[in-house]
This record gives C-alpha cells, structure tokens and sequence, in this order.
C-alpha cells in the first residue's frame, strides 16, 4: 500500500504536465472576457508579483485586455517606473532561496508549461499542514514551498483522510478538502477570483494568441481561395496531357 | 521590348547557361505523366527548406545563443519582436511538418522502389539528407533553452559515452564541458544556423542533379526513357516538368499550407507533440524531468534504443540499434532482389512486410511518447523468473525486431515474391 502510494506519488508531477491527471479541475476561463482579465491582472499584480516576476510581459501590453495605460499606471504599477518595463519583483534569488528552499518561478509563461486546469486546482488546493515550514501544503503539489497567499480569501482548509473501499474492493486513501476556518470570500466567489487569475495567466502565457487566431482565419480564406484558383489553373494545363 | 529581353538573355546566356539550365532542369526535364498523390512530398520538402532557412534567419537576428538570455531571447521573439510569434511559430510548426513531408517522401521510395537502379546513389544522397535534418532538428531543439531541450541534450549526448573505449571521451568532445552548458549551446547554434545547412543545401543540390540525370521514377516503376519518339527523343510517356508539374505542385502547395496553416494558427503546440509543456520552463541543471521523450519525430527510434536491453551492463547494444535503425535504408537497393520495383507488381510478400513495417514504425512512435510502464506490467511468478516487467519494453523489442527483419529478410522475400507482369507503358 505504502509502496502503491509512494509510486501514485511519483507520477503525480509526471501526470500533472500531461495534463492528464482526473483529479485535476476543469478551469471555468474564458479568453474573451476582458473583465475578467481585468480582474485577474489586479489578483496577479497584488497578490503574486511581490515574490513572483513575470519578466517577459511588458505592463503596457495590458493593453491588449483593454487597460488604457493611465489605467495601468493608476493601478497597477507598484513595482515598476515607466509602463513600458517588464514585470520584475525586488525580492533576490538568493534570499528567496532561503526563505522558500527554491526562488519562485518567473510566471510568464507558467500557464503554458503547467496548464489552465492544474493552475486552477493548485490555487484551491491549499491546506493547513503543521508539518511543513510554511504550515502550508497543497494537493496537486505536495510540500510545496510557496505558503498559501490568498488564505485570507479563502479562508484555511484541511485534508480530511478516509479509509474507504474502492472498486476492487481493496483499502483506499479517500482525500477531501474541507473549509476549516472561513475567509472573507465565500468558495463560489473564491473559485471566481481563481479562474480571473487563472485566465490572466493563460493571456499572459501567450499575449498575441487573439492576434494568432484572428490572423489564422484570414490566412485560412486566403488560401481556400488560393486553392480553388490553383486547381483550376491545374486542370486547364493538363487538358492536353491525357 | 521583347527584342531587348531576348538580347538581354541572349548577353547571359553567352556568359552563363541560363536558357540551358532552364530547359535541363524544368521547361525540357521529361517527367512521367502518371504521377501520383506520393509524389507531392519532393516539392513540398523543398518548400519546408526554404521555409525554414528563411525564418531560420529572421530568428537569427532575435535570438541569443547565451546560456543565461536563451530562454527569455526565445520570449522576446514571441512577445516583443514585431511579428515574431508568426516567424517562431512557422520554424518550430515547420521543424515537424519537415518531418512529416520526408517520412511520407521516404515511404514513397519504399512503395514504387524508387531507390532501384539506376537511382541508388540518388537514394544515397536521399539518406544523407534525412540524416543531416535529423542533425538539424537535434541542434535547434537545445536553443530553446528549455528544460526539455537540456535534457534531451543530455540524453542524446550521454549515448556516446556508451560506446567502447572512446565514448566518454567523446561526449565531452561534443559536449564541450563536463554538462550541457554554455559552451554547448554555442556550438549547437553554430551547428544549427551554419555547418549542417551548407552540408544540407550540398546533398539537396545534389539530389536534383542525380535526379534529373536518371530521371524520376513513377507509380508503375517504369523507365520512360526506354519508350522514347524516334523522332524527337523525348519519351512517350514524359510530360515536361514546367508547366505540368509546377502548375500541379502548386495545387500541393495550397493544400499543404492549409494543414501547415490551421496547426501554426490554432494549434502550435499540437498538443505538446510540436511544442512540449516542458520546454516553457527554463533549463535547470539541478531538476531533472520525470519523463524526458524527444519530439514525436525521434520517437521511434528512442523506442528502439530503449527496447534492446544492455548486454554486460553497457548500454552500446541500444545504442548502435538506434543507429542502424536509421543508417539501414542506405541499404535499401542492394537489399531489394525483386525483378519490379513498384508495389503495383509485386507480390503479397512484400506487401505485407512493407505494412508490418509501417505499423513498427508507427507503434514505436507511440511507445517513444511514453513511459515505458504506460501498458502496466506482466504478473505473475514467470514473469518474475524471466525477468520481464513492463509490457510496452516488450511491444517495443517485438517492433523493433520486425522493423529489422523487413531489412534483414528481404533479400530472400522480395526475391522468391510472386510478380506480376509489368507492362510497357505507364498506367493512368
């Protein structure tokens, strides 16, 4: 059983970048809702962007989810001067490798490497673990060393563990989370602000895809006409062959 | 004016043979009339080429081949570089679908036995080709600098140290440090923008000029040039190549570029298959991967490499399995006995390893995607006492054998295969 556990633990990550993991929720986002982008920038620039950079976004390219770059400068930028620098953070690798045992991660494109579901149910994933340095621990990330930052929101959960019997009728661990201590949102209005994050960092992982889709259709017109004209041309030379 | 052009040719064509190239090469180049939807691929590939080498050196301009500003270089061309997105999507979307073009150009020449005489050495250059894209595609995958592209690197270049006696000397040779580092990564660069695009524009050059001396097979594997107009000279069932097949390849090229097109705008990553999730985070010597697979075009010969088991604990048998496996079809005319050289004649022998063939191959592809435990393992004592555990290591060794037995046995299948008659003029 141990041993069964140890190894389910280890294809968890391995899982999880494939995007195949069942437990993984689906992520109620919708690119095209801009405030909801909106308000997922906001999450992102308060709550991650102290420990977290995302160095390779500019704040003026929120631009592209409808943000005028008053509004920007008015709201958003706490961390940097001019609203054409990237989206650095103060904190130093060194001591943000003492102080979490690994620097965190640059965000930019952590939605392309992770994808919208796991991001979603990592960030209501967390529980109360006194075990850990941060007393903090998480579902899909086990021991992971970020604390859980939007605790105030959610409130505090805890991993209720149960012996159950599963389908083959042997002894499973059965793991629910359960809202311990209650935030100052309710967990439908927490799950909201979740998938705003979440579907701010998908935009973020790739700000010209709008640009790419749009772009595509037109391509895509071009050359259906482009074909039908090169079929045609096609068949008139080759009257004479046969 | 058309007087001005024709002395303005007629100036170039005393002091270079314009004219004569362009009747040697296209407007006077006999090609047989009944080309198929197979015959696609040679023009297409060509197309990827220059597809490549020119977005190849718009990238060239953004990117830099720095251990330390690699990774974010490749986000500045997505994120900041005008257009960039478009240019990086047509190289990495055009890195497989190169592959997809060669591998179906390949499997042509299998069909009609288009690497028969007198096309060996064409075929041979064929290979070289095929061995210096794969060389390209190894390079330009580290440049990335993700984690993917480090560890496939290390992976790839660890397999030298396997070999007897030199190999760790030689890995660090290839290597240029004692890991994938910095060094590596230049010289990788150099590689991939420089040394192998020369080799490769040599053998593709060469390839056309050993094709045009011997002329282009055909679905019926039929020399058109021994059916030639007594009078003209020119073969009975030849067409020229411009303005038939230009104007043909260009209903190819529409449809190519719509497939090519609808992934590079809505699916780039192909699932991951192009563009692996990995490869979004950085190099990181320190964190190894818990699943390091090459792009979906190595694959089947990482399953090889992975099927054959070591042999006193060295790890050489595997990797001169993958070797072989790709330098094999270089043997390919000397292998093939048959007295015809399209599958429109030959027997059902043939046939039928051809598809066992291609089913190898496909299978392997899949498995290489993989964990080897992604089919569960064998229960049982005897499975114990055999030593045999994970049931897709012994998919991938049965496929592996069967892929080396279409080589191996074929000089005795394609030899005792029943024919059948071929006849004088192509068909269709």
């Amino acid at each position: 059983m141990k041993k069964l556990i140890l190894m389910l633990s280890l294809l968890v990550p391995l899982a999880v970048l494939a995007n195949e993991d069942a437990a993984l929720q689906h992520a109620p986002i919708n690119p095209n809702n801009q405030a909801s982008l909106q308000r997922g920038a906001k999450v992102f620039v308060n709550y991650c962007l102290n420990c977290h950079s995302a160095a390779y976004m500019r704040y003026n390219r929120l631009a592209d989810i409808g943000l005028t770059e008053a509004q920007i400068k008015a709201n958003l930028l706490f961390a940097a001067e001019k609203v054409g620098e990237p989206m650095t953070v103060a904190m130093n690798k060194k001591d943000a490798k003492d102080w979490f045992g690994v620097p965190p991660p640059d965000l930019s494109v952590e939605a392309r490497a992770r994808g919208a579901d796991w991001l979603y149910t990592y960030l209501r994933g967390f529980y109360r673990d006194d075990t850990r340095p941060t007393g903090w621990n998480n579902t899909v990330f086990d021991k992971v060393g970020m604390p859980h930052i939007l605790w105030q929101l959610q409130g505090q959960q805890i991993l209720k563990v149960e012996e159950k019997l599963d389908a083959h009728g042997e002894k499973a661990e059965m793991h629910t989370l359960v809202l311990d201590k209650p935030g100052l949102l309710s967990p439908a209005e927490y799950d909201g602000v979740v998938a705003d994050l979440v579907n701010y960092l998908v935009f973020m992982g790739e700000p010209a895809k709008n640009q790419r889709l749009h772009l595509g259709l037109i391509v895509l017109l071009f050359l259906g006409l482009f074909y039908v004209i090169a079929f045609y041309l096609k068949k008139e030379f080759w009257k004479d062959v046969h | 004016m058309e007087k001005y052009l024709t002395g303005l040719l007629g100036w170039v064509d005393e002091r270079f043979p314009l004219t004569a190239n362009w009747k040697a090469h296209l407007s006077e180049y006999y090609a047989p009339k009944n080309f198929n939807f197979w015959y696609y691929f040679g023009s297409l590939a060509m197309l990827v080429l220059v597809l490549q080498i020119v977005t190849g050196i718009f990238l060239t301009m953004h990117y830099k081949p720095d251990a330390e500003l690699a990774f974010a270089s490749v986000e500045y061309i997505m994120r900041d570089v005008s257009w960039g997105w478009l240019i990086r999507y047509m190289h990495s979307t055009g890195s497989s679908m190169f592959f997809v073009v060669v591998y179906l150009h390949m499997l042509r020449g299998m069909l009609y036995g288009s690497y028969r005489n007198p096309r060996e050495l064409l075929w041979l250059f064929g290979v070289g080709i095929f061995l210096c894209l794969m060389g390209e595609a190894f390079f330009g995958y580290l440049l990335p600098w993700g984690q993917m592209s480090y560890w496939g690197a290390q992976v790839i270049i660890n397999l030298f140290t396997s070999i007897p006696f030199i190999g760790p000397d030689i890995s660090l040779w290839v290597r240029g440090d004692y890991t994938v580092s910095d060094a590596t990564l230049n010289r990788f660069f150099a590689f991939h923008v420089a040394a192998l695009p020369l080799v490769l524009l040599g053998l593709v050059a060469a390839h056309i000029v050993a094709l045009h001396e011997v002329g282009s097979n055909n679905p019926d594997g039929i020399e058109i040039k021994k059916n030639k107009d007594p009078v003209t000279h020119i073969p009975l069932d030849g067409i020229p190549f411009h303005p038939y097949y230009t104007v043909k390849d260009i209903v190819g090229v529409a449809v190519f570029l719509i497939v090519f097109s609808a992934i590079l705008f809505f699916a780039p990553e192909m699932g991951g298959y192009f563009l692996e999730a990995n490869n979004f985070i950085p190099a990181d010597s320190l964190k190894t991967p818990p699943h390091i697979a090459p792009v979906w075009y190595f694959t089947p010969y990482y399953s090889i490499l992975r099927a054959v088991p070591p042999i006193l604990n060295s790890q050489f048998p595997g990797v001169a399995a993958m070797g072989l496996s790709v330098m094999v079809f270089a043997l390919l005319p000397w292998l093939d006995r048959s007295p015809v050289k399209s599958i429109r004649y030959r027997g059902n022998q043939y046939k039928v390893w051809l598809a066992l063939f291609v089913i190898s191959f496909l299978v392997l592809g899949y498995l290489g995607t993989e964990p080897t435990n992604i089919w569960g393992q064998f229960s049982g004592s005897w499975a114990e006492h055999l030593d045999i555990k994970e049931r897709a290591t012994w998919a991938a060794r049965l496929f592996t054998l069967v892929y080396f037995l279409f080589f191996a046995l074929m000089p005795w299948y394609s030899k005792i295969d029943k024919t059948k008659p071929v006849p004088e003029r192509v068909t269709g």
